[in-house]
């Protein structure tokens, strides 16, 4: 177990594409820090960057209470689950868990102990003598698992792990890993460009964007108070209401509706969630509903205010339809970016 | 997989005849003549031929020089296999370790493939010469008296080489290619289970190339058996004396040279059945190899 500093570290690629920007962080020891962002955004190279499988082109990384730049990837104390697993296909499951073990000098006596606790842990008694070509998906990503989880390291690194498994299973590995990361009380730093993943196992979750790191929030920070444009409309889904205002210095307004009290002046974008906006007859904001959208549990209603695009998230049993409404906006919902720099105000 | 289906039966056949055809002319209807003749006492002059049974057979197996000949190109073929693989392995994964400038490298690695075997026997034959070639002066002041094609070991010595140096760029194609067929995560994953680079090596690196290199071995025994026949030639330019030889310059040799073709015939036969029991140990291992997907 250990905290992990990242300061200044950036990657520039040998063709001189610069992956990684200057980005420093701390990962405190036992923390579960999710890396989103779409694809392409540096996700995996930062996590590659902390494997040791990639060089760091500046800044310095410490894991624990060393720096570890020149630190060979077996010597950091870290497992790392890959995409598509990366077992090794010759070897049969209780190899595959037990590798790298072996390599550590522990005597097989022990080794032999851990990989039948992980099988346990991970139901993968039936299959320990089977070749790793030899298995599905799901068992394949649970072997990936056990091979992270024997290992007992101080670092858990995943690359979108879950990527390759259908949605019902996706739901149940997630919930998994999160309750073994937690039981075991390692550190992990877990990638996906998967937004309800990252909504859901992280402690904290870092949104990254053209190598860019655009916020380092709670779940709920990156949610409620997103620090730009581009994190409000890559988080959630749907994503959060983003409308052209004007602030007049002491209230911001969308077309000719007063939204939001706010001491700016000039161009704001103003951002509202779709569920921060109720439906309410005496309400200021006329809206007009090109669809509904039936998910069972909630309705989305897609639409237009006077000029703009809107979703309205409402309850099952609103009886919505087609045509005008009014709504209202909850109090202290309302996000306010700068229109030039698509910063949060 | 698809099956396309033929309505008519003969259609088929008819696709097949040309491949068949060139198949019996030029490979059954000799092997069967090589058979029969292989029992029988040929005329020299070609004026008649007398049944003698297996007589040419035992006479072979009694014979000191084909002994000589079988128990060489065993030596022959066991060495010139293990160091054109062995070789041809270690430059392919130094070539694919190499980042920068790879593609050249690669390039100059391969380019001996594209010499023909008679321009690389005089190539060898260039290099080793006992006059004026550049190596006997090398060895010469590690105080070698080398003495090719009269000295039965340094002329063995620059058969091997020769033999060698031709097959590395095959090898080295087929390994360099099954070394990126790999799975870059899997060798990541090796990197982070393992810090020592030749335990990686034997443990992951190698079982995964192995279904190459098994076809590799095959085609290398091959090679060391049939195709170096022209590397031979060269060498002895004609005036094989008593220089090493393989069972089959031997049976070119006996057949051609020394007018036996019943002798040479049975030689035939016998390498014939050596390849069988090679192919045949290779469909085995085949099917008995498991694919990794
Ligand atoms: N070896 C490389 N050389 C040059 N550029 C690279 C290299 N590897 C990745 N890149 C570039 O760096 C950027 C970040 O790549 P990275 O793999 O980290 O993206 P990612 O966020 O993991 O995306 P995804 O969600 O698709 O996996 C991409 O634009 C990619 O094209
Ligand atoms: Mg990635």
């Amino acid at each position: 177990m250990a905290q992990v500093k990242l300061n200044a570290v950036r990657k520039t690629y040998p063709n001189g594409f610069e992956a990684v920007k200057p980005a420093s962080f701390d990962i405190a020891d036992g923390e579960f820090v999710v890396l989103v962002g779409p694809s392409g955004c540096g996700k995996s190279t930062m996590l590659r960057m902390i494997a040791g499988l990639e060089d760091i082109s500046a800044g310095e990384l410490s894991i624990g209470d060393s720096v570890v730049n020149h630190v060979d990837p077996a010597d950091r104390d870290i497992a790392m689950v890959f995409q598509n697993y990366a077992l090794y296909p010759h070897m049969t499951v209780r190899k595959n868990i037990g590798y790298g073990l072996k390599n550590r000098k522990i005597p097989s006596a022990e080794i032999d102990a851990k990989v039948a606790e992980a099988a346990n842990m991970l139901n993968l008694n039936d299959y320990l003598d089977r070749k790793a070509s030899q298995l599905s998906g799901g068992q394949r990503q649970r072997v990936a698992m056990g091979r992270a989880i024997v290992r007992d390291p101080a670092l858990f690194l995943f690359d979108e792990p879950l990527s390759n498994l259908d949605a019902k299973l996706r739901n149940q590995m997630r919930i998994e890993i999160k309750a073994l990361q937690r039981r075991l009380g390692v550190t992990a730093v877990y990638v996906t460009h998967d937004q309800v993943e990252a909504m859901t196992m992280a402690d904290r979750i870092i949104v990254m964007n053209g190598g860019v790191i655009e916020q380092i929030g709670t779940p709920s920070e990156v949610y409620h108070s997103p620090a730009s444009t581009f994190v409000a409309s890559f988080m959630g889904a749907p994503p959060m209401n983003l409308f052209d205002g004007h602030a007049n210095g002491s209230e911001v307004h969308v077309g000719s509706t007063p939204l939001h009290r706010h001491a700016h002046q000039g161009k704001v974008t103003v951002g509202i969630r779709p569920e921060d906006i109720v439906p309410d007859v005496t309400g200021p904001l006329a809206i007009h509903v090109n669809i509904i959208e039936e998910l069972g549990a909630h309705r989305l209603l897609h639409g237009h205010t006077a000029e703009q695009p809107v979703t309205i998230h409402v309850a099952k049993d609103y009886p919505a339809a087609i045509g005008p409404m009014t709504a209202s906006i909850k109090p202290d919902a309302v996000s306010l970016f700068d229109t030039a720099t698509g910063r949060r105000l | 997989m698809k099956r396309a289906g033929f309505s008519d039966r003969w259609l088929p056949v008819l696709f097949l005849l040309p491949q068949l055809t060139i198949i019996v002319i030029f490979f059954y209807w000799p092997a069967a003549h090589a058979v029969r003749s292989s029992f029988f006492l040929q005329d020299p002059f070609g004026f008649g031929e007398t049944f003698v049974g297996i007589k040419n057979y035992t006479m072979l197996l009694d014979s000191a020089s084909y002994l000589r000949a079988a128990w060489f190109t065993v030596i022959f073929v066991t060495l010139v296999t293990f160091l054109s693989l062995a070789i041809a392995l270690l430059l392919a994964v130094k070539a694919d370790k190499v980042i920068r400038g790879a593609k050249t490298y690669r390039t100059l690695l391969m380019w001996v493939y594209a010499v023909a075997p008679p321009v690389a026997g005089v190539i060898g034959l260039v290099l080793f010469d006992q006059s004026w070639g550049p190596i006997k002066d090398f060895v010469a002041q590690f105080g070698w008296d080398f003495r090719l094609g009269v000295n039965y070991f340094d002329t063995a010595f620059t058969l091997v080489v020769m033999s060698v140096w031709k097959q590395l760029p095959v090898n080295f194609i087929f390994f360099l290619s099954g070394l990126q067929s790999i799975p870059r995560s899997v060798r990541e994953a090796a990197l982070i289970d393992n810090r020592s680079a030749a335990g990686r090596f034997w443990d992951v690196t190698f079982p995964l190339l192995a279904p190459t290199g098994f076809f590799l071995l095959i085609i290398n025994i091959t090679y060391a058996l049939f195709d170096t026949f022209g590397i031979f030639d060269t060498t002895f330019k004609g005036e094989p004396g008593n220089n090493p030889m393989t069972l089959v310059y031997k049976v070119y040799l006996d057949g051609f040279r020394g007018n036996d073709l019943g002798g040479s015939s049975a030689q035939s036969v016998i390498l014939m059945v050596l390849v069988l029991a090679l192919t045949i140990f290779q469909f085995r291992m085949v099917e008995r190899r498991i694919h990794y997907t």
